[in-house]
């Protein structure tokens, strides 16, 4: 690909993109939140036709105009959204579009079912074919992902973060599968925000950034530090900004809360403290965070906002109360994405905005205006619709949102998750910032790392209780995780040294 | 453009009288469409529009007759309205029913009151002083006309400015996250439908006033009018986009066309065909254009 561009109103997502890959080789394409990665491969892929440059397969000009057309050229791609249908067999989903019929418009079962069986038995899968898709694990989904891209014979396959939902053991068996295809000559695309990941599934690597080729080199041939500084266009030189602690008032107190899965939580929160919440996923720490601002019901229990016991009925309640949640999933939760940056900022606080009902518009802009100034959101201006942010952008929206609304308590469920490293590193900073001003801040994670790395205190969590509450400094990896599966000293550390924390689904 | 090909058709389209009629009939279109307007924006649907003008007609109808004064009469029609709407609005929000089902019990159950309030026949006959919203005329503009022209400057100012109006959009966009940002989902939704069912007791004070006469069958099928003048205008039937200028065209649209063709002579049947092509046609357009903009 040379010279690749796409302008879109207000954006220019590709500037003179280059991209070179290899057949046999696992090509890992690395960038930003907005350098232009999905992009880029949605060009290559025919979802988008780009505005200027060309595509050479082989040494020949080609024009994937269309997905269907990119297919025909051997150009496949699987993003993070599996595009299966979950009442279908595993077979079916693998040949849908193409599957086999012994007459015109009669299926030939047999046959579709024992190729199916050869494309799973290919990538080192044991999988009933005829299972319907929405009962297997979504690892193995990934996996009928992965085979039907293989029945087209693919010479290209993109991967878009296919790990993001995978447990350990599912990555490894999904690499089994792609050193089966580069073996045959594929060539993989391979998108991802996780620096081990890229090390130990690539075999070279395409830094873009702003939309634009920066350089290509050989994994081997480079670090972490390079790659992130590559990828930034400066140095981050601490993957978590240390601050200084000052612990003050108690703004936030949790008493024997319990009930719809929770059981008797009790913790408190102070001014100038990140407390982080580990445990495993379903240890109840999303449905914690929900009970708190008021989405989900409490049974038993109080919550103390500033010493005074607190009505928090609502999620309008907790706002009043000056406590934002920031959830996991921004598009579907956190952001109303038909709507610009300006109105979902002032969502969380049109009663202060307006007189008798009627909003301000001028104090809406300007709030709006001085948020994306003060937390460097990249936005072509406050009436863009979020739609068209990146995902680091639309999290500082959401962040925005809150700190207009004068939040003092955030709670934060996965802060960074699919977030690249540098916008990683600068929304660590806002939370350095925030609680350096007095707020207290309740960040829920399943990256350790993070946890360990940001937190003042840690609470485990585990079948909707507090396991385990730890201070920075006595908190290591081994700790938290033998809290969070709930085991004592020698057992957990054995098999388990960290990194990331998260179950199968 | 489709009044200039109707006025190359047939000269008497663009004569002041007849355009004037077309703004009258479209009055009550318009109305009901506006409410629509709300409800759609906020991801919704309401079937119940046309059921409940009937209704809220023959409430008023009846306390004019036993000698409720004008005013007050129309306030409880209103009310009737709103309160049907509200019970939509209620169902919906806390009964959790598909918008489709609640409103569509709605339609059956507020025609079925309105036919057994007026056992099943028209109110005719009304004093001079209610029957002026409709024949008074200042400067040349005709009572109905005024009445929707101000109900719309309203409606407006409500959608485009207000805390009501953002929730409506930000409800319709993605009602969990709108929840969870602290907009009182809770109070705002009702609301949302109590106002469809408030814009529907109008239309029928201004039809009412325009027969002299309330009809428990009135209203039949003005749900789809009121839907299709509001797709026209560009409001998505996904929610959380639209605005009431464009349902006022959309309903001014469909007001020239059937006045055209009625001129026209052409046959009521070949003008449903039309307008259904209208329909679809301009949402196609609607859609592509949408989709050359992102």
């Amino acid at each position: 690909m040379r010279g690749i561009c796409k302008e879109y109103p207000g954006v220019r997502a590709l500037d003179q993109a280059a991209l070179e890959v290899r057949g046999g080789e696992v090509h890992v394409l690395l960038g930003e939140n907005g350098a232009g990665k999905s992009t880029l491969m949605k060009v290559l892929s025919g979802a988008v036709r780009a505005d200027a440059g060309e595509i050479l397969l082989d040494g020949n000009a080609v024009d994937p105009a269309d997905p269907i057309r990119a297919r025909g050229l051997g150009i496949r791609a699987i993003y993070q959204e599996l595009s299966l249908v979950p009442h279908l067999s595993v077979a079916e989903n693998i040949f849908l579009g193409k599957t086999p019929t012994r007459w015109p418009g009669v299926v030939h079962w047999a046959r579709m079912r024992a190729d199916a069986q050869r494309l799973l038995a290919s990538l080192g899968v044991a999988l009933d074919v005829d299972a319907r898709v929405g009962s297997v694990r979504l690892a193995q989904q990934q996996m009928v992902e992965v085979a039907r891209a293989m029945a087209d014979v693919a010479r290209i396959l993109i991967m878009d973060e296919p790990t993001s939902a995978l447990s350990e053991r599912e990555v490894g068996q999904l690499f089994n599968a792609i050193r089966r295809l580069i073996s045959d000559g594929v060539a993989v695309i391979y998108i991802s925000h996780r620096m081990d990941e890229v090390f130990r599934i690539g075999d070279r690597v395409t830094v873009l950034r702003d939309g634009a080729h920066v350089a290509t080199r050989a994994i081997a041939d480079v670090s972490v530090a390079e790659l992130v500084r590559l990828m930034a266009g400066r140095d981050v030189s601490d993957h978590y900004p240390k601050r200084t602690h000052t612990r003050g008032e108690e703004l936030l107190r949790v008493d024997n809360l319990g009930g719809n899965g929770l059981r008797t939580v009790s913790f408190a929160l102070h001014r100038g403290e990140v407390l982080g919440v580990a445990g495993l996923v379903g240890a109840g720490r999303t449905r914690l965070a929900r009970a708190i601002v008021g989405a989900e019901p409490v049974e038993q229990g109080r919550i103390l906002v500033k010493g005074t016991p607190a009505r928090l009925s609502s999620p309008a309640a907790a706002a009043r109360a000056r406590i934002g949640f920031l959830p996991e999933d921004r598009k579907q939760h956190g952001l109303v994405l038909g709507l610009s940056v300006e109105r979902n900022i002032s969502m969380s606080h049109l009663g202060r905005l307006s007189r008798l009902g009627v909003v301000d518009r001028r104090i809406e802009r300007r709030e709006a205006e001085a948020a994306v100034s003060d937390l460097r959101i990249r936005t072509t201006g406050p009436q863009q619709r979020v739609l068209n942010l990146s995902g680091g952008n639309q999290q500082k929206v959401v962040l925005a949102k809150w700190l207009a609304a004068r939040a003092e308590i955030l709670i934060f469920d996965e802060p960074t998750r699919g977030i690249d490293v540098a916008a990683r590193h600068e929304i660590y900073l806002l939370m350095n910032r925030l609680v350096e001003h007095g707020a207290g801040i309740i960040m829920i994670s399943s990256d350790l790392p993070e946890v360990l790395g940001m937190s003042d205190r840690i609470l485990v969590m585990r079948a909707g209780a507090v396991q385990a509450e730890l201070s920075a400094a006595e908190a290591t990896d081994t700790r938290v995780l033998q809290a969070a599966l709930g085991v004592d000293g020698e057992q957990g550390a054995r098999g388990q040294s960290g990194g990331q924390l998260t179950a199968s689904p | 453009m489709l009044c200039l090909i109707l006025w190359a058709a047939t000269p008497h389209f663009l004569t002041v009288s007849n355009l004037l009629n077309v703004l009258e009939q479209t009055s009550i279109n318009a109305t009901v469409a506006a409410g629509m307007t709300f409800v759609i924006i906020s991801g919704g649907i309401d079937l119940s529009v046309g059921s409940v003008l009937a209704l809220a007609g023959i409430v008023l109808a009846l306390a004019l007759e036993t000698g409720v004064p004008v005013p007050a009469a129309i306030a409880l029609s209103l009310a009737i309205g709103a309160a049907c709407g509200g019970v939509n609005g209620l169902l919906v929000t806390f009964g959790r029913l598909p918008p489709f089902i609640a409103t569509l019990g709605m339609m059956s159950v507020a025609r079925g009151v309105a036919l057994m309030l007026a056992e099943g026949r028209p109110i005719s006959g009304f004093g001079e002083g209610f029957r002026a919203l409709a024949t008074e005329r200042i400067l040349m503009v005709p009572a109905p006309v005024l009445i929707t022209g101000l109900l719309y400057l309203g409606a407006h100012f409500v959608l485009a400015r207000t805390i009501f109006g953002r929730a409506a959009y930000a409800i319709g966009g993605n009602e969990e996250a709108a929840r969870l940002s602290g907009v009182q989902v809770r109070i705002h939704k009702p609301a949302i439908y109590a106002v469809a069912g408030g814009m529907s007791a109008a239309a029928a004070v201004i039809l009412t006033a325009r027969l002299n006469s309330a009809q428990p069958t009135a209203g039949i099928m003005y749900e789809l009018d009121a839907i299709a003048a509001t797709v026209i205008g560009g409001t998505s039937l996904m929610g959380g986009e639209g605005t009431l200028l464009g349902a006022l065209i959309g309903a001014l649209i469909m007001g020239v066309l059937r006045n055209g063709l009625n001129l026209l002579n052409v046959s009521s049947f070949i003008q449903q065909v039309v307008i259904g092509v209208v329909i679809i046609g301009a949402v196609l357009v609607d859609v592509s254009l949408k989709r050359h903009k992102r």
